[in-house]
């Protein structure tokens, strides 16, 4: 081992401008397949923010308008759920698959009070016990709204942290609010939690019993959507086979054909989440090939080098096998010499394209825009994993035995006899 | 016998094929000091090439201690020429970026010896030479004679049982050809070690015990030579 990396580096040391010009185009391939990739990671980090706030197996289902005629009315015509839909949810069949059923209403453009405190502009959301931990609420105090709530339509209040340090002017002793009463509008309600609010968000949702501005707002039976988390559904099909059912069953509740598909709408945040990851693995492995073929040019560099240094030393490895060498120690030094020139150069790339994703993280990491009063990063942690770098040094090892192969076996097959004779 | 030819051909194929070996039949015996004399042209080195399994024959047979040589692989052969044979060429074909000592450690590379005895080896072979203090010169920092001296280090150190030399005189001045020729007679006397020479110059023929004389790509004359008078020019001296 140690002689033949002698061998190497005296080889080396004799062309150290060749190999170094050749070098670069190795360097620079790998870093740009760990640039891309870094920048590929951060722009996918950047589709998924906000998205772990949510548990994924959850379905959001709505009402849409008919698209075709039934039981003699018309297409077109408007179906809105209601709370009759959330009950037949909670039955059989569906109940095999669905664990807890939500809804939510909100009023909005209410200022809150407290003492002498105002806040503008804040919303009432009325929502169930379940919305928790859909929505994986973590509470800081006090506790969420809970069955009792819902059945006494009491008048009680979650408010965020956010809203809750305003109201202390600043403080964070939130366990002081609890009891309290606080005006929304003109109606009073008593706080009963603290939680934590959303990240990069305004923090104007304040949660209430689903019953209570039903009473308080006089609301009909109607709701807008109806959330619910659900098991059990592993893969795309059944996924779809339950959504089919779930709408064909609220379709003919409602008097509209079983398969009419805009009828009611289905989000479903599970196979989402599943596309999702399908794009990004997409993206990565087209990140990968775009790489790769950057990164061919340096190796076919490596290789035409590799071609002119054997025929440079064709007279030498005559004298080789002359003495005695196998055809195979030939080809060792060839691809030793190939894999030494690809790993040294593919590492300065490989450090360099993390420097790189470092200073990428470093300043568009940290910028963001303004979209609907979310601020959103544009890059989230655009930096590959060590499963790269181990990976990126597997394709160094593997390009620089390819490039060297071809040479290698040129070298291999000198006739003693040709590269002797007339010196 | 040690080495023996039978009926062996050789055409070089081409545009123009050129038959070079039309069958040539010889014996040596081990330990003998032969040399092969003839024009240039003649097919000497072809036939050298043949016995050091550096090149292959078309028909008849080449045997080596009762061994056929014939359609080897490229490890057996590398195994003869790295065991069984030592090479020196005209030209000295030293590795250039290699120094005195690392050339003469080659072969013993090639046959897996630890660094550090195979340097022990080559500079105790440097010093029977007399090129111990040249150990760490590269071949273009030497004389001609320094350099053959070099390569015919590196041919002994593996111990072979013969010693294949191509004009090795070919490029070195009149003293030094007889300090070569010297040597090589030395080897073979106090070693025992079968040396085959080739050769156009009559004065390097006349070293050896036994001249062959090759002409049109066949064995001519054998002249039994042991009393070293063959010379027209004297015993001692070698015209250029
Ligand atoms: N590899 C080769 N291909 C074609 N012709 C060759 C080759 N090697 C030698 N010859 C020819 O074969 C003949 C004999 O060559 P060689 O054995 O080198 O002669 P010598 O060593 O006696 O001078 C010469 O005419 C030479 O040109
Ligand atoms: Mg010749």
């Amino acid at each position: 081992m140690n002689d033949l990396f002698t061998e190497v580096w005296e080889s080396v040391r004799r062309n150290k401008l060749r190999t170094c010009l050749t070098g670069f185009a190795v360097a620079w391939g790998i870093f740009m397949i760990i640039v891309l990739l870094g920048a590929g990671n951060g722009l996918m980090g950047a589709f998924n923010q906000g998205g772990n706030e949510f548990v994924s197996n959850s379905m959001m289902i709505g009402g849409g308008s008919t698209s075709k005629p039934y039981k003699g009315l018309k297409e077109g015509r408007r179906i809105r759920l209601d709370m009759s839909d959330m009950d037949l949810m909670k039955q059989e069949p569906f109940s095999e698959n669905i664990d807890q059923v939500t809804t939510s209403h909100s009023q909005s453009g209410y200022a809150l009070t407290y003492g002498k405190t105002h806040l503008n502009n804040v919303s009432l959301n009325g929502t169930f016990p379940g919305y928790a931990d859909m929505n994986r609420i973590v509470m800081l105090a006090g506790r969420f709204i809970n069955e009792k709530d819902i059945q006494d339509k009491r008048k009680v209040i979650v408010l965020g942290h956010l809203t809750a340090k305003n109201l202390l002017k600043g403080g964070t002793d939130y366990e002081r609010l609890l009891g309290e009463q606080v005006k929304v509008g003109p109606f009073v309600f008593r706080v009963i939690g603290i939680r934590k609010a959303e990240e990069n968000r305004d923090d104007r949702d304040l949660n209430v019993p689903y019953s209570t501005i039903k009473t308080i707002f006089g609301l009909d039976n109607h709701i807008d959507d109806i959330t619910f988390t659900f098991h059990g559904l592993p893969t795309e099909e059944a996924n779809d086979a339950f959504e089919k059912e779930l709408k064909a069953a609220i379709n003919t509740a409602h008097d509209a054909a079983p398969d009419d598909a805009s009828a009611t709408w289905v989000w479903n945040r599970f196979t989402q989440n599943l596309q999702m990851e399908k794009g990004s693995k997409i993206l990565h492995t087209a990140l990968w090939i775009i790489g790769l073929f950057t990164l061919l040019g340096g190796i076919v560099g490596v290789s035409n080098i590799m071609l002119i240094t054997v025929k440079e030393r064709t007279h030498e490895f005559g004298i080789r096998k002359a003495i005695g060498a196998k055809p195979w120690s030939i080809m060792k030094l060839i691809v030793a010499e190939s894999v030494t020139i690809t790993a040294f150069f593919g590492y300065i790339g490989m450090v360099l394209g993390m420097l790189a994703c470092f200073l990428m993280d470093k300043t568009l990491g940290q910028s963001s825009m303004e979209v609907f009063g979310e601020s959103i990063r544009l890059l989230v942690n655009p930096t590959v994993g060590m499963d790269v770098a181990i990976e990126a040094t597997l394709v160094l090892i593997i390009a620089g035995t390819l490039a060297g192969m071809a040479p290698a076996r040129k070298a291999a097959k000198v006739r003693p006899i040709e590269a002797l004779r007339d010196e | 016998m040690q080495i023996e030819l039978h009926n062996v051909h050789k055409t070089y194929e081409g545009a123009q094929p050129l038959h070079v070996l039309k069958g040539i039949d010889l014996s040596i015996e081990k330990g003998e000091f032969v040399s092969i004399m003839g024009a240039s042209g003649s097919g000497k080195s072809t036939l050298l090439n043949i016995l050091g399994i550096l090149d292959s024959y078309d028909e008849g047979e080449y045997i080596i201690d009762g061994r056929l040589i014939k359609g080897l692989s490229e490890r057996q052969a590398a195994g003869y020429r790295n065991r069984t044979i030592g090479f020196i060429f005209q030209s000295f074909n030293l590795i250039s970026f290699k120094t005195a000592v690392e050339n003469v450690e080659l072969p013993l590379f090639y046959q897996g010896v630890s660094r550090r005895r195979r340097h022990e080896l080559a500079m105790e072979y440097l010093d029977r030479l007399g090129l111990k203090d040249w150990a760490g010169h590269y071949p273009n920092e030497m004389s001609g004679g320094q350099k053959q001296r070099v390569a015919i280090a590196r041919a002994l150190i593996t111990h072979p049982q013969i010693i294949l030399a191509d004009e090795p005189t070919g490029a070195l001045d009149s003293k030094t050809s007889v300090e070569v020729m010297e040597l090589l007679g030395q080897l073979n006397r106090e070693e025992g070690v079968t040396i085959i020479v080739v050769t156009h110059e009559s004065g390097v023929a006349n070293c050896t015990n036994r001249i062959i004389h090759i002409k049109d790509g066949i064995i001519g004359e054998i002249e039994e030579n042991s009393r070293h008078n063959a010379s027209a020019f004297g015993t001692t001296t070698i015209m250029k």
